[in-house]
């Protein structure tokens, strides 16, 4: 079933873990000394779809954890923190866009399925 | 601890950023708290953030307040013979609570108390929108 949903599966899975990345950036735009943290969306979807690799949620996670970068901040501030706020929210807005993309694809291959399976 | 993780880390910046709102209002309402004892005066209240790994996860960094810390200005002196609380050299104290300080502490706890909440919404959409695919 994971095969059938192919590339779209492990990509919504993955747009949901740079989701909470991004929560707890802007959960922590101000606290002290905390880093801004992103995902590098491609190289955490190699590592997932690589020849071989486990399946499942855990896989998933260390993909994710994997690809976790420390994102340097364009304005310094002096509490050490590095979370940018209007940067983090157009950031969240457009990995919100990408995970709904990714959730129409896994959804139309759900209702050709039902299709098929139905028969109607 | 739930399956959906973003729920706790919008929620714990919540809770702290409504304790920084809860001491703004504090330090407002005790402004003017004048004693005439130095060592009894009001000193304006901060909480302290920190970061705090959700669910064990340190890729989940919620916020947690470690402390409130009170300010450790000294008092204003003010010299008021006629006032009722005055000490046998005719001195109040008031505590040192700057309220333009205070007011711009507020607006910036309250902006990120909204972007919180615009982020626990974009999560509930996201969800409800994926546990009612297929139909």
């Amino acid at each position: 079933m994971s095969n059938f949903l192919g590339i779209h599966g492990t990509a919504l899975a993955l747009r949901e873990q740079r989701l909470q990345l991004l929560s707890a950036n802007i959960a922590n735009a101000d606290t002290p000394n905390f880093q801004a943290q992103d995902m590098d969306f491609n190289s955490a979807m190699r590592v997932a779809m690589a020849p071989g690799a486990a399946a499942g949620g855990d896989a998933i996670g260390a993909a994710a954890a994997a690809a976790r970068i420390a994102r340097p901040s364009g304005q310094p501030s002096l509490d050490g923190n590095t979370v940018d706020g209007d940067r983090e929210n157009a950031t969240f807005a457009q990995a919100t866009l990408e995970y709904r993309a990714s959730l129409s694809f896994v959804e139309s291959k759900v209702r050709g399925m039902l299709t098929a399976i139905t028969g109607q | 601890m739930s399956n959906l993780p973003i729920f706790d880390v919008a929620g714990s910046a919540m809770t702290a950023q409504s304790v920084r709102l809860s001491t703004v209002a504090s330090n407002l309402a005790n402004a003017d708290s004048i004693s005439g004892d130095p060592n009894a005066v009001y000193r304006a209240k901060q909480p302290v953030f920190s970061t705090q790994a959700v669910a064990g996860n340190p890729a989940l960094a919620g916020v947690q307040v470690m402390e409130v810390a009170e300010s450790t200005a000294a008092p204003l002196k003010r010299y008021e013979p006629g006032h009722p609380l005055a000490d046998a050299q005719g001195y109040v104290y008031a505590p040192d609570v700057d309220p333009v300080a205070q007011m711009v502490d507020l607006i910036s706890a309250s902006r990120s108390y909204q972007a919180n909440v615009e982020v626990f919404n974009s999560a509930k959409e996201l969800a409800m929108a994926t546990l009612n695919m297929g139909r």
